[in-house]
């Protein structure tokens, strides 16, 4: 009885999340004229159709789409994992003056959600005659508060001050600390860091929307919307719409389900060397 | 994407505040109106499909002036977007404008007056449409591109089967929607949208309603006028006597009743047939059109939902230019023709229609006139001024008629609704009122 609940409340739960995800595939798979007739959870005989019609709307800008957006969420999330890491480890490790002002700082940057800086950001950038490039996508997604917060918690506990120490007195200096020493126990954090970034970009709508103008820089997110809200006297492309989605997502399961085993051997390591 | 919605809130607050609190911001500098010296490069935000392509016919015969068209989703969120960009002093040349958010543009300084360029244009369109892009003013604030007058699809098997006419008047639809869902009650002649301000609004102007007009420097809102509120209330009563669904439109289930046959009928614009087309696919050849029912029996009168415009930005440097290409892009012979064929859009400039040429094939067998109907329905179509502050109208429109709908409160209160947060929204925004 004690097992069946958890157990319970975790399928409810796999449910929950997998079943739009479902539906997407389902749906994916209707031709515009099955889409909105089968029902719900039948399939449909459309999934080739649909792939070949997307890969040739407006020759082939979905691809376009989709390498932006993978320029976007990796290159982001690896300088941004970067800079967090370094930071991280900066402010768990060292003691100087203001350390805990910036600290706190960053910990009330948690707190703002990106959203609300969107247009104050695309103000700036438009003034210094940065937007609609695409570094008005790439650098406001570098810095990242919960990203150094994580870092700077995973450093204080995984990087023993004793090892410091230890490299010090060896004549290292504190550079090559940080490389030797500080970031390959830092990993396992760092990928966390990296999966939560690349997912928050990749996903992000409202930043690329307001800051891109030209449709040949759009990220997925934006491009898609466009299939959406492309006015009302044309027949809508929700079949398109639903493939691209599909084939949107298809990238991050295939990160996640690679970069799954960084997480698990890390955590076992850890252990060991605890 | 539930954030996204959230998202694009926020966006339309923060360009919404950022509009009252900037009050006006600075003026863009007046570029010259000469003719541009050397190659000049426009950029174009448009969401009409294909639109591409008809830039690239105006670019091969105009190497001087090329056009680069940039696709943008369409809808409230681009004019929000349009706004965000001008006062960022970022914004493209050439932005397609729906007529009711010109009104917001204009107010922004966001869009170029043309009125001393493109006055001429005047007699291209019918006195409706052109009075869309002046706002009743003595400037032109755009080009008017398509427009939408309103008709009313029909099933016309179904008719036949329920034994009911054509409604000539708002009465015999009335009448008609009874009949229907008596007959069988899973049957409905049609939908109330909640969720669909520019269909109300179209109903309204049909009706004769003035949202907003313009006395010297002051604003006169007049949302919760006798006209609207009738249309409020005959459908409020229709919706309270259960004969009318209201179910919004556009969403799956809706597409799933006029596709098999338990929603009857939908007072839609002109462009209706690509909604059809796609969201009712079972329907082909049995769909037909008949003009809007009328308040009075007799007249004969129409509303638009929809359409849009080419407006030119005001910090655009080469407004000569742009100009030069809206006014070929909207009543050239050829370009129509393009428009027509490639954008499928239905054209406001009055030559227009001759680019109309064979019926869209949904309808080639069930209304074979379809672009003469429709032609003889745009005649009878007439707007009216819209506001600087429409986005909050429509948002309190969708707002208080889901309250409406399911408190099952009269309809009137949602209009009153709708007057009171315009009214509110543009005190809050320092333009001046009326009375």
């Amino acid at each position: 009885m004690t097992r069946l609940v958890p157990t319970g409340v975790l399928l409810l739960g796999a449910l929950y999340c997998l079943l739009p995800v479902s539906w997407v595939l389902v749906a994916a798979s209707k031709s515009p004229a099955e889409l909105f007739t089968l029902g719900t959870f039948a399939p449909g005989s459309g999934l080739l159709g649909n792939l070949g019609e997307l890969s040739a709307y407006r020759d082939g800008v979905f691809w376009r789409w989709m390498a932006n957006t993978a320029f976007y969420a990796g290159g982001g999330a690896l300088l941004s994992t970067a800079v967090s890491a370094v930071a991280g480890f900066a402010l768990a490790k060292y003691r100087f003056r203001g350390r805990n002002l910036i600290f706190n700082v960053l910990i009330g940057g948690v707190l703002v959600p990106s959203v609300v800086l969107a247009v104050p950001q695309y103000l700036l950038f438009a003034k210094v005659g940065l937007a609609d490039t695409y570094w008005a996508v790439l650098l406001p997604q570098i810095l990242h508060p919960y990203g150094i917060y994580l870092a700077r918690i995973y450093a204080g506990a995984a990087v023993p001050d004793s090892l410091l120490e230890a490299g010090r007195i060896d004549g290292g200096g504190e550079w090559r600390l940080l490389r030797t020493v500080g970031l390959p126990l830092m990993v396992p954090g760092m990928v966390t860091i990296f999966l939560f970034q690349f997912v928050a970009i990749w996903n992000n709508f409202l930043l690329p929307f307001i800051m891109l103008g030209d449709d040949g820089k759009f990220p997925l997110t934006v491009g898609l919307y466009t299939l959406l809200a492309a006015g009302a006297n044309q027949p809508s492309l929700y079949n398109l719409i639903i493939t691209g989605a599909l084939l949107s997502i298809i990238p991050l399961i295939a990160l996640f389900l690679t970069m799954q085993r960084y997480w698990r051997t890390d955590l076992s390591s850890g252990a060991v060397k605890g | 994407m539930p954030t996204t919605r959230l998202a694009l809130a926020a966006l339309l607050a923060v360009t919404l505040a950022a509009g009252c609190s900037g009050g006006g911001g600075t003026p863009a500098p007046e570029p010259e109106a000469a003719a541009p010296a050397g190659p000049v490069t426009l950029t174009y935000w448009t969401w009409a499909p294909n639109m591409d392509k008809i830039a690239q016919v105006w670019n091969a015969a105009n190497p001087d002036i090329t056009v680069t068209v940039s696709k943008q989703a369409g809808g409230d969120d681009a004019a929000a977007k349009f706004l965000t960009a001008a006062k960022a002093g970022n914004a493209p040349d050439l932005v397609q404008a729906e007529y009711q958010h010109l009104p917001s543009f204009v107010a922004a300084d966001a869009v170029a007056d043309l009125a001393a360029d493109a006055a001429a244009l005047k007699g291209e369109y019918a006195e409706g449409l052109w009075g869309l892009v002046t706002l009743g003013t003595d400037g032109v604030y755009a080009i008017p591109q398509d427009s939408g007058p309103m008709m009313l699809y029909y099933r016309k098997d179904l008719f036949e089967k329920y034994g009911v006419e054509v409604p000539k008047t708002w009465a015999d639809y009335a009448e008609a929607a009874r009949t229907v869902h008596e007959a069988d009650p899973k049957v409905y002649l049609g939908s109330f949208s909640s969720k669909d301000p520019g269909w109300f609004a179209g109903l309204a102007q049909q009706a004769g309603a003035q949202w907003w007009s313009i006395s010297g420097d002051a604003w006169k809102v007049g949302i919760d006028d006798a006209a609207t509120t009738k249309v409020a209330e005959f459908w409020g009563g229709l919706v309270a006597e259960g004969v009318i669904d209201d179910q919004p439109y556009f969403t799956p289930e809706w597409n799933k009743a006029l596709n098999d046959g338990t929603q009857l009928s939908w007072p839609s614009a002109v462009w209706g047939p690509g909604v059809l087309e796609s969201n009712a696919p079972d329907g082909k050849g049995k769909w037909a059109v008949a003009p809007l029912p009328q308040w009075t029996a007799g007249e004969n009168v129409s509303g638009f939902w929809g359409g849009s415009s080419t407006a030119i930005s005001a910090g655009s440097k080469n407004r000569a230019a742009a100009l030069k290409f809206a006014t070929w892009l909207n009543t050239d012979q050829a370009a129509l023709d393009l428009l027509v064929k490639e954008a499928f859009i239905y054209p406001a400039a009055a030559k227009g229609q001759t680019s109309l040429g064979d019926p869209p094939a949904y309808f080639a067998e069930s209304q074979p006139d379809f672009w003469q109907q429709a032609a003889t329905i745009g005649t009878t179509a007439r707007g009216f001024t819209f506001g600087p502050n429409v986005g909050v109208t429509y948002n309190a429109y969708k707002d208080g008629f889901d309250k409406a709908l399911k408190d099952k409160a009269p309809f009137a209160t949602a209009v009153k609704t709708m007057q009171d947060a315009t009214v509110a929204d543009m005190r809050k925004s320092g333009f001046t009122l009326a009375g």
